[in-house]
């Protein structure tokens, strides 16, 4: 399975990071080859075999709506790059 | 006094002969002195560490001790410390104090433990090295030119070289074991779900699972008693009484069954490794086991599909590092896009990135039944195997690593050939599994750890094995001489 320079471009946009463009090559490589080593899978029949998620096939626990954690958002904030009146700053969105 | 286990350690507080203030003292001065040929430490908590010393030695003088009050321990860096810097060994959270305490440590400072400070690791805990490390590559105890395993390398590295009594880890692919294996120490990976994750720096959470690395299985018993149990915090917490890990210790091996599978002693295994096993495997035997040659014919297809499910739940889980909430942020972005995609283009390592692509592709339109479906139920071949194993013989033993300690830098831009070193190691987790790595002996002067696999809950009865056989052997006991005295 050989990943080409568009691919991983593509992958790259998905997982949103940015890749230098001399780095191309070296990922499109590299992931290449962890793909061949993946691809072994493929040998192996799996019909009728039921996907397993958790190792113990343990289901989502559910608790009570009800509150249980109390407001920390100046601790929270505290660590943010960037904060102004309690809102997380990002460059404008909407023009 | 570092020299001894931290059962010893508790002894000589609990007699009075020691007080936790001064063996506090001694281990923070011995990371001063030694640990810059290691680089095993991110961080040293020195002012934290000397507080909770102080109160533990107070709660001992009012009567309220138990076997961990006034013992310090270092905590991998994925751990979150209130207060602390938690960098999961990434530029990407090189500015991240810690707002609250994960559950380990929680239940670590609630029975007396003392934080020596956080350990280096593999960025995010991806890698077999300890190479992947924004803050450096940590150096094996034994010789200072080879790896100490990964992604619990510091933790692996301190506890050899005698810089603290005992550690904690994770293991999400063999990330305690085969660390604890390349340094010569003992390392336990619980069955999934008996240590809550919650805290813990999430990489595979379907994987993910914290557990003790320390000198002899006994001390690791005490440290099973104080870190596991239900953590309604963690969905994935399983919500039955833990055990008392110690209860087995004493316990016989007659009439213990062992397995060996020959799929792990075939091509690809250091001879100088097999050497070792095998007369552990004897020594195991003399003490009244019986072994036989067993099968585990999914053995090969295990690092295939772990490198599906890991890098799939990998990508998502560190969707949440975007420059916003915390974290790295890149200068200037000049949109929102671009300050996300050079937040984690320039805040995550190569590794990282590697697989966060790898789990975009697999999980991505199209490839999602051929990939992330296939290795699921591949998975569930692999459970099937164990737990047919199982039926047979009580616990399977074999190489933790298909090698000691290589050199730095021999597999580091190779990345297949470093993932084939969690070989005998990533099944376990696919099948949530508990096993360790126990030290078994030397070759060419490098350690190297027997493997024994449990059935789900059966850590009493590893712990019990692994006891046994310490009590029988002392390559548990060896130090490495730079570090001895």
């Amino acid at each position: 399975m050989a990943l080409d320079k568009s691919e991983v471009e593509k992958i790259a946009h998905l997982a949103r990071i940015a890749i230098n463009e001399d780095k191309i090559p070296e990922y499109a490589s590299s992931l290449s080859s962890i793909l061949d080593l993946v691809e072994q899978m493929q040998s192996t029949n799996t019909d009728d075999i039921e996907p397993m998620a958790h190792p113990l096939d343990a289901t989502q626990r559910l608790r009570e709506d009800a509150v249980t954690e109390s407001n920390q958002r100046d601790v929270y904030q505290k660590i943010a790059p960037a904060t102004e009146d309690g809102l997380y700053l990002v460059p404008k969105v909407i023009d | 006094m570092h020299n001894k286990t931290l059962v010893e350690l508790s002894q000589q507080l609990a007699s009075g002969a020691l007080s936790s203030v001064e063996l506090t003292q001694h281990f923070l001065g011995r990371i001063k002195s030694l640990d810059p040929q290691l680089n095993s430490f991110i961080s040293t908590t020195d002012e934290l560490a000397l507080m909770q010393a102080r109160l533990a030695d107070e709660s001992r003088a009012a009567g309220s001790a138990g076997p961990l009050t006034g013992i310090p321990i270092a905590h991998k860096d994925i751990f979150c410390i209130k207060g602390v810097k938690t960098t999961a060994g990434s530029k990407m959270l090189d500015n991240f104090i810690s707002p609250y305490d994960a559950t380990v440590v929680e239940k670590l400072n609630a029975a007396g433990a003392i934080t020596l400070g956080k350990t280096n690791m593999d960025e995010f805990a991806m890698g077999s090295s300890n190479e992947t490390s924004f803050y450096g590559a940590v150096k094996n105890p034994w010789n200072t030119n080879n790896v100490p395993g990964g992604s619990s390398g510091g933790s692996a590295a301190c506890v050899a070289a005698r810089l603290a009594p005992a550690a904690t880890g994770t293991d999400t692919g063999g990330s305690i074991r085969q660390p604890a294996s390349l340094c010569g120490i003992t390392g336990l990976k619980p069955t999934y779900g008996s240590i809550s994750r919650w805290g813990m720096i999430a990489f595979a959470s379907s994987l993910d699972q914290a557990g003790p690395m320390t000198q002899t299985a006994e001390d690791a018993a005490l440290m099973m008693n104080a870190m596991s149990g239900f953590d309604s915090k963690d969905s994935t917490s399983i919500n039955q009484d833990a055990p008392d890990y110690t209860s087995e210790l004493n316990n016989s091996l007659e009439g213990l069954k062992v397995g060996l599978p020959k799929e792990f002693f075939k091509e690809g295994l250091d001879s100088g490794v097999q050497q070792v096993i095998e007369t552990a495997v004897k020594d195991i035997e003399k003490l009244g086991a019986t072994v036989k040659e067993i099968s585990l014919s999914t053995t090969d297809l295990a690092v295939p599909a772990y490198y599906v499910i890991a890098p799939a739940e990998a990508s998502s889980n560190l969707s949440r590092f975007d420059g916003v909430r915390y974290g790295y942020r890149c200068d200037d972005p000049a949109n929102l896009e671009d300050l996300y995609k050079r937040s984690r283009g320039e805040g995550f390592g190569e590794e990282v990135q590697r697989r966060i692509l790898i789990g975009a592709y697999v999980l991505s339109a199209g490839f999602y039944d051929a990939y992330y479906i296939k290795a699921q139920k591949i998975r569930r071949l692999i459970k099937n195997d164990f737990d047919n194993a199982f039926a047979d013989v009580d616990v399977i033993m074999g190489p933790t690593a298909p090698s000691a300690g290589f050199a730095l830098g021999d597999k580091a831009d190779d990345p297949v050939s470093m993932y084939l070193s969690d070989i005998y190691t990533i099944a376990v987790n696919l099948a949530g599994l508990p096993a360790m790595s126990v030290p078994a002996g030397f070759t060419a002067g490098l350690p190297v750890g027997l493997q024994m696999i449990g059935s789900h809950f059966s850590e009493p009865r590893l712990l019990n094995i692994a006891h046994q056989f310490q009590q029988a052997t002392d390559w548990h006991k060896q130090t490495p001489d730079a570090f001895t005295k």
